[in-house]
């Protein structure tokens, strides 16, 4: 293995916006050949760091030290140019161009006319690609693909540009088990040939198995920076909360009572067939799948979202009109959809707005919307899923990722809804607030609230739910009750396989 | 001839493009049959002749289109242009033409740049920024001619001659025009900055992110817009050889128009320089069109309205129909 060399310092700095201080005298060094976590709660500060390295935010105090000199990035460009590639939590690609000029934008490479040469820059997409184990075609463009396409992008993006330092902020959020063991081998294979990695996640079997090296943060501060070896997945998470945290998906056990939710044999088309299952009030059923299963496109589709083809949803035996978002909400159902940002969210809009957006009918007075009602509801909410936030009237694109998700789950649980659909509702979350996720799904359930979860995160399925629907490209490939739900039976069935 | 590899979005230009030479072909050949004379040489001349000025400025709004911005500010940058010109050329008759177009394009460089300036660093909206500096510049026209105008008798000769010349049988007004349209769609489509223009239209923040020089693209953009409205303001002086304070006013909704019908989409990110051109040449014909046919002056605006919500309309199909395919050739994966 190479030696350990510090490619990158973070030395003693200090970063504010307006009067929240983001970071505070936080110094870490990154190794070359090493992957370095860095793990905190939502709002710990870790996306500002990974701004400061990336040359977005400059530090207020402290300095970043390259090869033992001071470097200061003026911009994203400097940052770049330094060898620094940041693959962000949300996909930063341009939909109008092709997936193979996203990937060169900024260094094409170019004819002796100074020309853009698309044959190399598409064979070069085509090498990347294959060295990550996907299938896209260069030429179709960035728009359009889902979300674990586009991380795909924008890892290519950063293995093009030959980093020395590579920042990947949340990259396997979106990704399923297999997408995310492609990442793992190629980021190891880049690990091995010297360059260092600064690795955020929320999932600490995914430190573990990849990283050396963590460096914790708790309310902007440093906490420790340790050797991974030397510390337990509790310890970790004990020093990012800074208290113990009980048994982290708690179900309470249920009686189920009538079935809210009744799908029968639902298709659409090329996106999914012959797909059925039920749902009783008091339940929670999840459903598992990799990434492209089809499991967004059939809750959105229940939902009235997405169009179906065939097939019957019924809501308390009754049925529910087709392609109908507001028919479902006005039958009960509440969706928290995966792409907070464009579909949860509006992200100009005050947090308070945000809540209480799906019940502004229903605050209204005379057909007037007073700031009172709102406020007071988006209050309860808010404080219930202890929302980091500013002020309530701060526009929703301010909040740190995290946040924004909790506000998305506020905005929906303030409808009362009596079924509740939520589409990875822990995604991007830290352990903290996933617990508390947890708890809240769980009490909602105890109080006879039909739940269904789509989720990637095999610990969340199997701790959450009652039943487990796996889908596999479309269709059920199984469904599994708490006892015969195990991380095998379920990636077996997922991936296709008998149990070998 | 572009590459096979860039069939698919590639394709899809294309018919977009192809549907306006469509409805040019079906509206030249209504208009031939009812009256032959509409594909005589006068009139083809006098079409092409009419079309290269908007196309002209067509091209630099198409830039600033494709960045997801606007300038409305060129129908007075085109008139500050060609009063400035003329004054100059009817002062130093001995000036040649090429000093004549220099100096127009600096005029409209120096214009577009403050545009620029101020959205960038301004941080204003564009519509905003040029709204103001369209009665900016005018009034600046106005206050600078006081009432007076240049007649075509004082201009030289070779001046106003340079609107009627040929080359090779071609009039410069035209061969500039093509090259103008030809010259951005090249750089548009195979530069880097080109690339980075398009970018930083279908993705602001990305284009930060990626570290492109968001400002200096953009101030390039600008400037480009306003050069060309100021190199539309000599090619209009030259044409009709009498400028006052006024000229070109409300050029900027026909240039507009003209980049919209074209296909360029009004929130950035696509359409060609080739499309505004096309745009151009369309809105031209079917206002001659209506003349030859005899039909109401009046409708013009309101068949020119119509094409623009009918092409904006159709864009919004086609996106969602692509948007759809795309969705379905990933559903498999």
């Amino acid at each position: 293995m190479a030696v350990a060399t510090a490619l990158l310092e973070v030395h003693d700095v200090t970063k504010s916006f307006g009067a929240v201080a983001a970071v505070q005298g936080v110094s870490f060094p990154l190794f070359g050949g090493e992957a370095h976590a860095l793990v905190g709660e939502n709002g710990a500060g870790k996306s500002t760091i990974v701004k400061m390295l990336a040359g977005v935010h400059r530090p207020d105090t402290g300095t970043l030290r390259m090869d033992d000199n001071d470097v200061d990035f003026a911009g994203p460009a400097n940052a770049k140019a330094a060898g620094i590639a940041v693959i962000y939590q949300e996909p930063t690609l341009f939909p109008d161009l092709s997936v193979a000029e996203n990937i060169a934008m900024g260094n094409q490479p170019l004819t002796r006319l100074r020309q853009i040469d698309r044959k190399a820059m598409h064979a070069n997409a085509e090498r990347l690609f294959r060295r990550l184990g996907v299938h896209l075609d260069p030429t179709r463009p960035a728009r359009g693909l889902s979300i674990a396409d586009q991380q795909l992008v924008e890892i290519a993006k950063a293995l093009s540009s030959e980093a020395r330092i590579l920042i990947m902020d949340e990259p396997t959020a979106a990704l399923s088990r297999v997408e995310v063991e492609r990442l793992f081998s190629v980021v190891r294979s880049l690990r091995e040939e010297g360059a260092a990695i600064l690795f955020i996640s929320h999932r600490f079997e995914e430190i573990t198995e990849l990283c050396q090296r963590v460096t914790i943060m708790r309310d902007g501060k440093l906490v420790a920076t340790e050797l991974v070896a030397d510390l337990t997945v509790d310890d970790m998470i004990r020093r990012m909360v800074g208290r113990d945290l009980s048994a982290l998906f708690p179900k309470q056990e249920v009686e189920p009572g009538e079935v809210m939710l009744d799908v029968a044999g639902l298709s659409r088309e090329g996106v999914f067939r012959d797909v059925s299952f039920t749902v009783r009030a008091g339940e929670i059923v999840a459903l598992a799948g990799l990434v492209g299963a089809g499991r967004s496109e059939v809750v959105q589709a229940v939902f009235g979202v997405d169009p179906y083809d065939s097939g019957t949803v019924k809501v308390k035996g009754k049925r529910l009109k087709p392609g109908s978002p507001r028919a479902a909400m006005a039958a009960g159902l509440a969706l928290v959809p995966e792409d907070r940002r464009q579909q949860g969210l509006v992200m100009e809009l005050s947090i308070e707005r945000n809540v209480t957006l799906p019940r502004a009918r229903k605050l209204a007075r005379l057909g007037l919307l007073f700031g009172g009602a709102e406020r007071s509801s988006a209050e309860r909410w808010t404080q219930r899923l202890q929302t980091k936030l500013g002020n309530l009237s701060d526009a929703v694109g301010t909040l740190s990722g995290g946040n924004q998700q909790k506000v998305v789950l506020a905005k929906w649980l303030s409808t009362a809804p009596q079924l509740l659909i939520v589409d990875e509702p822990t995604r991007g979350i830290d352990v903290g607030t996933k617990a508390e996720v947890h708890r809240l799904m769980s009490s909602l359930a105890a109080d006879g609230l039909a739940v269904v979860m789509v989720s990637s995160e095999l610990p969340e399925v199997l701790g959450m739910a009652d039943r487990v629907v796996v889908l596999r490209e479309g269709r059920v490939a199984a469904t599994l009750s708490k006892a015969e739900a195990t991380e095998e039976s379920v990636m077996y069935a997922a991936m296709g396989q008998e149990a070998a | 001839m572009t590459s096979m590899a860039a069939k698919s979005p590639r394709a899809i230009l294309k018919t977009r493009e192809l549907g306006i030479v469509l409805a040019l072909a079906a509206l030249v050949l209504y208009t031939t049959i009812n009256n032959s004379r509409f594909l005589s040489g006068q009139s083809i001349r006098d079409n092409l002749l009419n079309t290269a000025i908007l196309a002209v400025m067509a091209t630099g709004q198409a830039v600033v289109v494709i960045t997801r911005n606007i300038d409305l500010s060129v129908g007075s940058v085109l008139g500050i242009s060609a009063f400035a010109v003329a004054t100059m050329m009817s002062d130093h008759p001995g000036l040649p033409m090429i000093v004549a177009i220099v100096a127009g394009l600096a005029v409209g460089a120096l214009a577009g740049l403050l545009n620029g300036v101020l959205v960038r660093y301004g941080k204003v909206p564009a519509l905003v920024v040029t709204l103001g500096t369209l009665y900016m510049y005018r009034g600046i026209t106005y206050s600078w001619a006081g009432g007076s105008q240049v007649n075509a008798d004082e201009l030289p000769p070779h001046f106003l001659n340079f609107a009627n010349d040929n080359l090779l049988g071609i009039p410069w007004l035209v061969l500039i025009a093509l090259i103008v349209v030809a010259g951005t769609s090249l750089v548009m489509r195979n530069y880097r900055v080109g690339r980075e223009l398009y970018a930083m239209g279908s993705s602001p923040q990305a284009a930060e992110l990626a570290g492109i020089k968001v400002a200096r693209n953009l101030l390039g953009a600008f400037v480009l817009s306003g050069a060309l409205a100021g190199l539309a303001g000599v090619l209009f002086a030259a044409r009709f050889g009498t400028v006052d304070a006024s000229a070109g006013t409300g050029y900027e909704l026909n240039v507009v128009a003209a980049v919209v019908v074209g296909g360029v989409a009004v929130f950035g990110g696509s359409g060609t320089a080739w499309g505004a051109g096309l745009g151009a040449l369309l809105l031209t014909v079917i206002s001659s069109a209506l003349a030859v046919l005899d039909i109401n002056q009046f409708w013009q605006q309101a068949i020119v309205g119509a094409l623009i919500i009918l092409a904006i309309c159709a864009d919004r199909l086609v996106a969602v129909r692509i948007a759809r395919s795309l969705r379905r050739r990933d559903a498999h994966v």
